[in-house]
C-alpha cells in the first residue's frame, strides 16, 4: 500500500507516493534526488542524515516519510544562495572542518540547530552537542573550531 | 593570497561537499539500475547443505537470485602479497560461498530486485540449510591441538615469517643486565569510514565493455585484480570509477567480492546492478585491522643502553586472505621495530593464523601502529623499571641526527631525521618540566594524573617496486601522472593517487601552480577514473604526495623542458640559455622573455614553431618509482586524568611534534594529524571488534555496540612540525596521513599506566579495565 506525502522541501511544495516504511532520508535521496543528505548507519548514531524539519534538526533516517507530511523540511542543498556559502558553511571551509565530506552535511545542519538555540556556544557545549554526529576523518578539532567561527560570523 | 607550496590554502573540493553536491557512489543512479542485497552467513563455520532460492525468486520485484553454483566459472578473490622466506597457505576465496561458510557475514547468495527494499525482503526468503561446524574464533583456539580446520589444510596456519638476526639477538640478551618483558594484545579494529562501501556494476553490450563504480582507494588496482585475476576482462574493456569516497582508512584498499558480484551480475541481468552496504554489513564484511598477540622483550644495560629486541607475534588473518592481509603483520611491521633507536640486534617472528572471523587487512597505519605500540610500551616500561627518566632513556638510545642514511638491523635504511629535536620540542610544548606540579594539583582534586610519551617512525611513500617484488608484493608500487596544459594555459592534472578526504585536488594544484607559476585557479586535479587516468596504484600508506606528487613533478619537468624548446625558438635563443621562473621563460642575462600561457598557445597553434624537431602540444605523462621509503617520525605526549572511583580516563592534554619533511599545505597536514590521533585514541580507549568465543558471532556489530570516538571523547590538540626534508624525492616530502594513529595508542596507554601506577592495561582501556587494574595494584 502506498501513501501520499506532501511537504515543503527547501521552500518548494512537493509530494510523492511512499510506502508506509519509507524513511524520510530515502524520500529525500531516492525520490527527490537530493543526495547531499547521507546515510552512514542503521542505528541512528552517525548523524550524516541530519536535516531540519519544522526548524529543528532531525535524523532523517529515524523519521518516516509519512511523519513529514505537511512539514517544512530543509536540507544542506538549501543553505548556499547564488553560489555564496552560508556563514556556517564558509566557516567549515575556512577552518578545514571537513575532509572526506561525508559527515559534513549532517554536521552543518546540526551546528545550525545548536547555534539557533545557543548563539555563542563554548567548546565544551559544541562537543557535547555533537554527541549525535560522528566524523571519522577530522578528530573533531577543526569541526569544533568551525562551529565556533560559524556561530561568531552569524552573530555579527 | 599565497597559494604556493607551504601555504595553508583552503580546499577546492570543499564547495561541492559543503553544498551537498559531492558525488559518492551511493549518490549515483544509473538508468535502469536494479538493486542487489547479499544473503550473508549467520553462522561462523558450516557446510552448506542447501541454499534454496525458489521462494525468494518468486517475491515481488525480484530480477534474479544467484548462489555460489552460478559463479562456478568465476575466479576467486585474489591475494596480492605473499611474504618471502617461506610458504604461505593461500586457500581459495569464492565470491559466493561454495559448499562452506567461514565467518559470520560470508556471502551465500545475491538477490537482485527492482528496489533495494524488494531485494531485502526477498533476501529474507532465501532458505539456507547450515550444517554447523565448531568455530575457531581466537588464535589460541585456532592453533590448539586438534582444532577444527577452516580450510582444506592440515591446520589453521597461514605463514610463519621472521626478520632479523636471531643469533645476534640471543647473544645480546645473554649479556644484558636487564630485560623488560611485556605481553600485549593489539586489539582488532573496524575502520568504519562513515561512508559505507557501495558498488554499481554494468555491462555495455554495444562495446562489450564493463563499468564498475566502487568506493575504492585504488581503482586501477581493482581493475587489475578483478579484470585479470577474476573475471578475465581485459583492461580496455573494463572501466573502474571511484568517485568521491567518504573516507577509507585502509578498509577501501582491498578488492572485495561484492565488486565482482555486481560486475558479473550486471551482464547476467542486462542492467546496472547497485549495492550499498548497511552499517551492520560494514561491520561484518569490511576488512578489520590489527588483532595481534605479542610477547616483546627488550634487553638493556643497567644504564639503559638498548642491546637487543625480541618479538614474537601471532597475527589474525581472519577466515580468508584479503588483498594485502599478509603484508601488514610482516613487512609493514617487523621492519619498523628499530623505531628511532640504535638497538643493534632485533629478531621478530610472526605467525599468521586463520580464524572464523572477518578477513584482516590494513587499517590506518597498518603494521606500524602495532610496531610502535609494542616498542614504545616496552621502552617506557624499561624506563620505569630502571628508574631512568623516559625522556633521558630515549635520548640515550636515539639514532643521532648525523647518522643518516641509517641502516637498521631489520632491512630498512632511514633517509633523514632528527629525533632529539622532535622530542625536545614536544617536551617543551607539553611543559614536561611542570608535570610533577600538575600531578600534585590533580591529586588534591582526587584525580590521578599521568603522562605518556610515544616516539615513532613509519615507513611511508610505498614503495620501490623492485624491493616490493623481492619481499613478496605481486604489484609495482610506483605512481603515474599526466599533466595536460590546455591551449590557453590552464592545466588538468590526472593522478593515479585517490583522494577520499586527503584534499589532493588542493595540494596537488598548489604544487602545479607553484612549479609552473600559474594561478592556482587555473589547475584542476582529476582522479578516480581508470578511463581518464593513464595508470595508478592509489592512496594508502601515506604515499600520495611522496609518490603521486613526485610523478606529477616529473611530468612537470617534462612540460618545462618542452616549454624551453618552444621558447628558445620563439626568442631566437639557444635552448640551454633559457631559464624558467615564475611562469616566464627568459633568455639568461637578457630582458627577453615569454610567458607560460603564450608558450602553451603556440604549442597548440604552432605557426611559429620548430615543427621539424618538435611535436605540437603540451601534454606530458610520467611514472615515478621511488628509490626508498620515506621515514616520517615524531613524538606525541599525552596527559590524562583518571578518576579512581570510576576508572574513567580524561585526556587533558595532547601535544605532538611531527617531522613530515617539507609540507605543501600545513592546514591539511594538521587535519591529517588530528584525524590520525582520533583513530589511535579510539583504539586505545574505546574500540574493539569483539567476537563471541564459542559461536563466532560479532558482538560489536553496530555503532551502538562499537564505540568510535565522539567529539566529547577528545580534547583539542597542540601540534607542531619540524622539517628534515626527504632527500630522495623532488618535493622533499615524507607523508603525514597515519602518524597520529601510529603514535597515539602507546602515548595514551603509557599515560594511563603512569597515572595509576601499573605495568600494563590492555586496549581498549575502558573505565572497567582501568578501575580493575587500579584495584589490583592497590591490593598489592
Ligand atoms: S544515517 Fe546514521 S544517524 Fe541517520
Ligand atoms: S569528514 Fe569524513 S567523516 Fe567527517
Amino acid at each position: 500500500m502506498t501513501l501520499m506525502v506532501t511537504m515543503t522541501l527547501n521552500g518548494e511544495s512537493v509530494s510523492a507516493e511512499v510506502e508506509g516504511r519509507t524513511l524520510l532520508v530515502q524520500l529525500i535521496r531516492d525520490h527527490f534526488r537530493l543526495t547531499g543528505t547521507h546515510v552512514g548507519c542503521d542505528t541512528s548514531q552517525c548523524g550524516a542524515c541530519v536535516v531540519h524539519m519544522n526548524g529543528q534538526s532531525v535524523k532523517s533516517c529515524t523519521v518516516l516519510a509519512v511523519q513529514a507530511d505537511g512539514a517544512q523540511v530543509s536540507t544542506i542543498e538549501s543553505l548556499a544562495e547564488n553560489g555564496e556559502l552560508h556563514p556556517m558553511q564558509q566557516a567549515f571551509k575556512d577552518n578545514h572542518g571537513l575532509q572526506c565530506g561525508f559527515c559534513t552535511p549532517g554536521m552543518v545542519m546540526s551546528a545550525l540547530d545548536l547555534v539557533a538555540n545557543n548563539p555563542d556556544p563554548s567548546e565544551a557545549e559544541i562537543r557535547d552537542w555533537l554527541e549525535g554526529n560522528l566524523c571519522r576523518c577530522t578528530g573533531y578539532h577543526n569541526i569544533v573550531k568551525s562551529i565556533a567561527a560559524g556561530a561568531q560570523a552569524m552573530r555579527s | 593570497m599565497d597559494t604556493g607550496i607551504g601555504a595553508a590554502v583552503t580546499r577546492k573540493e570543499d564547495f561541492r561537499f559543503l553544498t551537498g553536491q559531492g558525488n559518492y557512489t551511493d549518490d549515483i543512479a544509473r538508468p535502469g539500475q536494479a538493486h542487489a542485497v547479499f544473503v550473508r552467513s549467520v553462522v561462523a563455520h558450516a557446510n552448506l547443505r542447501a541454499v534454496n532460492t525458489e521462494a525468494a525468486s518468486a517475491m515481488p520485484g525480484v530480477v534474479a537470485v544467484f548462489t555460489g553454483d552460478d559463479l562456478q566459472g568465476v575466479g576467486g578473490v585474489p591475494c596480492g602479497f605473499a611474504p618471502d622466506g617461506g610458504p604461505m597457505n593461500e586457500p581459495p576465496r569464492p565470491v559466493l560461498a561454495q559448499g562452506k561458510v567461514r565467518f559470520v557475514g560470508d556471502m551465500v547468495a545475491m538477490v537482485i530486485a527492482e528496489t533495494a527494499e524488494q531485494a531485502r525482503d526477498a533476501a529474507e526468503a532465501v532458505d539456507v540449510d547450515y550444517d554447523e561446524l565448531p568455530a575457531v574464533v581466537s588464535m589460541e583456539a585456532a592453533q590448539a591441538e586438534g582444532a577444527p580446520t577452516i580450510h582444506d589444510l592440515d591446520d589453521n596456519s597461514c605463514f610463519s615469517w621472521g626478520i632479523g638476526d636471531a643469533e645476534a639477538t640471543d647473544a645480546a640478551f645473554a649479556k644484558a643486565d636487564h630485560v623488560t618483558t611485556l605481553e600485549l594484545v593489539n586489539n582488532r579494529k573496524c575502520p568504519n569510514a562513515i561512508e559505507p562501501r557501495a558498488a554499481i556494476g554494468e555491462y555495455d553490450p554495444a562495446h562489450d565493455s564493463y563499468t564498475l563504480y566502487t568506493t575504492s582507494q585504488n581503482p586501477h588496482v581493482i581493475r587489475l585484480l578483478m579484470g585479470a585475476f577474476v573475471l578475465g576482462i581485459p583492461e580496455h574493456k573494463l572501466r573502474v570509477v571511484s568517485p568521491d569516497v567518504g573516507g577509507g582508512f585502509g578498509s577501501k584498499i582491498p578488492h572485495y567480492p561484492e565488486e565482482i558480484a555486481v560486475t558479473w551480475a550486471g551482464k547476467q541481468v542486462g542492467r546496472p546492478v547497485k549495492w550499498t552496504a548497511e552499517r551492520t554489513e560494514s561491520f561484518l564484511s569490511d576488512t578489520h585491522g590489527r588483532d595481534h598477540i605479542t610477547r616483546v622483550e627488550l634487553a638493556c644495560t643497567s644504564d639503559g643502553e638498548f642491546l637487543g629486541l625480541r618479538v614474537h607475534t601471532q597475527a589474525n588473518m581472519g577466515a580468508y586472505l584479503s588483498t594485502f592481509g599478509p603484508l601488514i603483520p610482516t613487512y609493514l611491521y617487523g621492519t619498523l621495530l628499530a623505531g628511532v633507536y640504535t638497538t643493534p640486534a632485533i629478531r621478530c617472528e610472526v605467525d599468521g593464523v586463520f580464524t572464523n572471523t572477518a578477513p584482516v587487512d590494513a587499517e590506518r597505519g597498518a603494521g606500524r601502529p602495532e610496531a610502535t605500540f609494542l616498542l614504545e610500551r616496552v621502552v617506557e616500561t624499561a624506563a620505569r623499571e630502571l628508574g631512568i627518566d623516559p625522556v633521558e632513556l630515549r635520548r640515550r638510545n636515539f639514532i643521532a641526527s648525523d647518522a643518516f642514511p641509517y641502516q637498521t638491523p631489520v632491512i630498512v635504511q632511514y633517509d633523514s631525521g632528527n629525533y632529539e629535536q622532535v622530542l625536545d620540542r614536544a617536551a617543551e610544548l607539553a611543559d614536561y618540566a611542570g608535570f610533577a606540579q600538575r600531578r600534585e594539583e590533580a591529586k588534591s582534586r582526587g584525580r590521578l594524573r599521568g603522562l605518556g610519551f610515544a616516539g615513532y617512525i613509519e615507513a611511508c611513500g610505498m614503495a620501490p617496486s623492485n624491493i616490493a617484488g623481492v619481499i613478496g608484493a605481486r604489484a609495482g608500487l610506483f605512481e603515474a601522472a599526466q599533466v595536460r596544459v590546455h591551449p590557453t594555459g590552464s592545466v588538468s592534472v590526472y593522478t593515479g593517487s585517490h583522494s577520499h578526504g586527503q584534499g589532493h585536488e588542493t595540494t596537488f594544484a598548489q604544487v602545479v601552480s607553484d612549479r609552473l607559476g600559474i594561478p592556482f585557479e587555473n589547475v584542476d586535479v582529476v582522479h578516480g577514473d581508470t578511463d581518464q587516468i593513464p595508470f595508478g596504484m592509489g592512496t594508502y600508506g601515506s604515499r600520495s604526495l611522496a609518490v603521486g606528487g613526485s610523478a606529477i613533478c616529473k611530468a612537470l619537468d617534462k612540460i618545462i623542458a618542452k616549454g624551453k624548446k618552444i621558447a628558445a625558438h620563439a626568442l631566437e635563443a639557444g635552448e640551454s640559455d633559457i631559464d624558467f621562473e615564475s611562469g616566464e621563460f627568459r633568455v639568461r642575462g637578457t630582458d627577453k622573455s615569454v610567458g607560460f600561457g603564450d608558450i602553451a598557445l603556440s604549442a597548440y597553434v604552432p605557426h611559429n614553431y620548430p615543427l621539424e624537431e618538435l611535436e605540437p602540444g603540451l601534454d606530458e605523462g610520467a611514472f615515478y618509482d621511488p628509490t626508498n621509503f620515506t621515514f616520517p617520525a615524531g613524538c606525541h605526549i599525552c596527559e590524562v586524568e583518571v578518576d579512581p572511583e570510576t576508572g574513567t580516563t580524561q585526556i587533558v592534554n595532547w601535544n605532538a611534534v611531527d617531522d613530515f619533511g617539507k609540507i605543501v599545505n600545513p592546514m591539511i597536514v594538521d587535519g591529517q594529524v588530528h584525524g590520525g590521533i582520533a583513530h589511535g585514541v579510539g583504539q586505545a580507549m574505546l574500540e574493539n571488534c569483539a567476537y563471541d568465543e564459542d559461536s563466532g558471532q560479532l558482538l560489536s556489530g553496530s555503532l551502538t555496540d562499537y564505540c568510535i570516538p565522539r567529539a566529547d571523547d577528545l580534547p583539542s590538540f597542540h601540534i607542531e612540525t619540524t622539517e628534515t626534508p626527504c632527500p630522495h624525492n623532488p618535493l622533499g616530502v615524507k607523508g603525514c596521513g597515519e602518524a597520529g594513529a601510529i603514535a597515539a595508542p602507546a602515548a595514551l596507554i603509557n599515560a594511563i599506566t603512569d597515572a595509576i601506577g601499573v605495568a600494563h592495561v590492555d586496549m581498549p582501556a575502558t573505565p572497567e579495565k582501568v578501575w580493575a587494574a587500579l584495584q589490583s595494584a592497590q591490593g598489592e
